[in-house]
């Protein structure tokens, strides 16, 4: 197998497959990871290859599956750890922040854990409260943790292997609703780096920036808008913390005005940090300020108003006109 | 198997806990073990007369008495550091000192139980467990005189760094343990931590992980009846030693500044950890002399007298009369680990106050292990705000 068309879910399995199958420290661990093969059937058939003490279905307890992935890295594992759902994370938080993130630091270089944290995020799948959110800010904040979103099969597939071979932590948010959309998958390219942001389509007018689950939307919104005669550069980002702001600068030095665009709340999002250090890089590049796409500062809600919460094409396009009126 | 089919009652009240349990229920009688305590395992009275136990005594049948000297001297010794280490806390050599007083016993008898490949996860005032496995004493003071956050290599004594957010460390110790069963070795892990941190989280969640993996992890509760100021009872309502049934796993009370018994026990559990039987949870019955830590003030939330009689139960002060009456012991004995007390003293004290601050680039070093681009920038802008005050005072 070489290239392939596959679905995102199926990526992050071949990819979970051939970790297991090169290195037999890496583990998989989780709720329903194991027979189940995970609720989203992102980990199906590993534990029937590779055996109970490798596809680890655990206790329903986030902090202990964090925890004891913690111990197993300082036993010398690569632990995959799988979070069923964005909203459950919070019980394994304090381990990810307090211990995992800063365990290189406080040994001085002598502890390293690479663990790999998978969280299916983001909601438009008309879920129950708790299984829709965009957690990634809470922890890009945190020094320590590295956090990826992929946004198609081949990263899907590629990111995985990278932040398995990542000798930090890393949080690897999965755009839960993207699972099925299929790309071709090239499993001997070789990928570029983990937290590199890619243009996925050039444009001069304005730069949409995006990783994960809105990158799709936003390469329809470059193609709405293509057709009002407006030409718009997307940007996927791939990488949260680090963020590739070399590659946003370069994208706002050639267009001048730039749009940010997450499912996760702007207020303290993401899209703000963006905005910050682009307007300090690019002030005397700059035509409009930079603007932001989100939730909003409440609750997610029930899934008969998602619709209405989460942005979609209408609202980046307004918020295209707005940054291109000025 | 089932790892708790395979267990035969350990306490010599034997296949009663359910009664004892009845007994003992109740908030008022959760801190209280006095010394007949049947449930209490004890080889040293507080007289430091050697009693029997059924289940315990092969564990430390053949100790010799430089053995049992040898225990003696890593209490005084252990005790001697802890001193100086509060009195470098008033000096203003340390920011904070955590005294593991009164502890003694409880830490050098479960330190010395365990075997060089075993892996051990303190808490953060584990000093006289960090001297059993070789850390130099020196080593735990650059976290509490603001330098490091943990200023040794945790796998040079298999002694993890302390952990400071309490119970974390349980879980992290599991999973060690549920690697070193897949690795097919018989090293064991023993997890420390506090009748505190008994309520926390995650230690129920690791006492739950421990147990559905069979891990090879020994759960040490010193339990030293304080929590800063809140006593056991405002952790629980049963001993805690009792809580490891619920979750299939036997939990023994030992005495916990009975420095022999604590060694028996330990030894057992860490050998039942070895012989793939699971783990067991140790709850070793102490108290803490002193305060909570040197910003603490217990006058606030206990009585002396409750010290007092404490005292009267003192680690050191036990095994010296049972080496004493045992004839184990000369008056040069004594003398030269008296001489060797102050010596350490002395040392420490040096070593302390000899301690440079780190590097102000420190800061951004060891964030990640394979860098990050924002660490790099900040640092670099760092550096040239630093170096703006370099330009201004050369320009001058």
């Amino acid at each position: 197998m070489a290239a392939e068309k596959m679905a995102l879910a199926k990526a992050i399995n071949e990819s979970l497959r051939r970790a297991l199958d090169a290195d037999p420290k890496v583990l998989v661990m989780g709720e329903d990871v194991g027979k189940l093969g995970g609720v989203f059937r992102v980990t199906d058939g590993l534990q029937k290859d590779f055996g109970e003490s490798r596809v680890i279905d655990t206790p329903l307890a986030e902090s202990g599956i964090v925890g004891t992935a913690i111990g197993l890295a300082l036993r010398g594992y690569r632990p995959v750890v799988e979070i069923q759902f964005d909203g459950f994370v919070f019980p394994a938080y304090d381990q990810i922040v307090t211990q995992l993130a800063k365990m290189h630091a406080r040994s001085l270089g002598k502890v390293k854990l690479p663990v790999v944290v998978r969280i299916p995020y983001g909601g438009g799948i008309g879920a129950v409260e708790h299984h829709s959110e965009s957690p990634e800010s809470l922890f890009a904040h945190v020094s320590g943790l590295k956090v990826v979103s992929p946004s198609n099969a081949s990263d899907a597939y590629w990111m995985m292997q990278q932040a398995i071979q990542s000798d930090d932590p890393v949080i690897f948010f999965e755009p839960k609703r993207r699972y099925w959309d299929k790309a071709e998958v090239n499993t001997e390219a070789i990928p570029g780096p983990l937290h590199g942001a890619r243009v996925v389509r050039e444009g001069t007018d304005l730069t949409l920036a995006a990783y994960g689950p809105m990158v799709k939307l936003c390469q329809e919104v470059a193609a709405a808008a293509a057709e009002e005669g407006r030409s718009l550069e997307v940007l996927d980002l791939r990488s949260v913390s680090p963020l590739d702001f070399d590659a946003i600068q370069a994208s706002v030095e050639k267009t001048r005005r730039l749009v940010v665009v997450h499912e996760a709340p702007v207020f303290f999002g993401s899209g703000a940090e963006i905005a910050a250090r682009i307007t300090e890089r690019c002030f005397y590049h700059l035509e409009a300020p930079v603007l932001r796409v989100g939730g909003y500062h409440a609750p997610y809600p029930p899934a008969r108003l998602e619709e209405e919460y989460l942005p979609d094409l209408d609202r980046v396009l307004d918020a295209v006109d707005r940054s291109l009126a000025y | 198997m089932e790892s708790t089919a395979a267990r035969k009652p350990r306490r010599s009240a034997g296949g009663k806990a359910g009664t004892t349990g009845t007994k003992r229920a109740g908030r008022t009688t959760a801190k209280k073990a006095p010394d007949t305590d049947p449930e209490l395992v004890q080889l040293l009275t507080p007289e430091g007369e050697r009693v029997q136990h059924a289940d315990y005594d092969k564990y430390v049948a053949g100790i010799t008495p430089e053995e049992l000297r040898g225990l003696y001297r890593d209490m005084v010794l252990t005790r001697r550091f802890d001193a100086e280490a509060t009195a470098l806390q008033r000096q203003g050599e340390l920011g904070l000192w955590a005294s593991l007083l009164g502890q003694e016993a409880a830490q050098i008898g479960s330190g010395r139980a365990t075997r060089e490949d075993d892996y051990v996860f303190p808490t953060y005032r584990e000093h006289g467990v960090a001297w059993c496995r070789g850390v130099d004493p020196t080593n735990l003071l650059g976290m509490f005189r603001g330098v490091n956050h943990g200023g040794w290599d945790p796998n040079s004594n298999n002694f993890h760094l302390y952990t400071i957010v309490i119970g974390s460390q349980t879980l992290h110790a599991t999973g060690y343990a549920m690697g070193v069963a897949k690795d097919g070795a018989d090293s064991a892990v023993i997890a420390y931590f506090g009748d505190g941190a008994s309520s926390q989280g995650d230690v129920a969640e690791s006492f739950t992980f421990a147990a559905v993996y069979n891990a090879p992890v020994v759960f040490f509760c010193q339990n030293n009846q304080w929590a800063i100021s809140e006593p056991t009872e405002k952790q629980t309502r049963v001993p805690l030693y009792q809580r490891a049934q619920g979750f299939g796993f036997p939990g023994v009370r030992v005495d916990g500044n009975d420095v022999l018994a604590c060694l028996a026990v330990t030894k057992w559990a860490l050998e039942r950890a070895r012989n793939g039987e699971g783990p067991t949870l140790v709850e070793a019955f102490t108290y803490r002399m002193g305060a909570h830590t040197t910003s603490d003030d217990p006058s606030r939330y206990r009585h002396d007298d409750e010290r007092a009689a404490w005292e009267a139960k003192d680690p050191i002060l036990r095994l010296r009369r049972h080496l004493e009456s045992a004839n184990h012991t000369d008056e040069g004995f004594f003398a030269e680990l008296e001489a060797e007390s102050e010596a350490l003293g002395k040392r420490v004290r040096e070593v302390v106050r000899a301690m440079p601050d780190p590097d102000r680039f420190a800061i951004f070093e060891n964030v990640y292990a394979d860098g990050h681009a924002l660490v790099d920038e900040e640092r670099a802008q760092f550096a040239a705000y630093q170096a703006s005050f370099a330009d201004a005072e050369g320009g001058k």
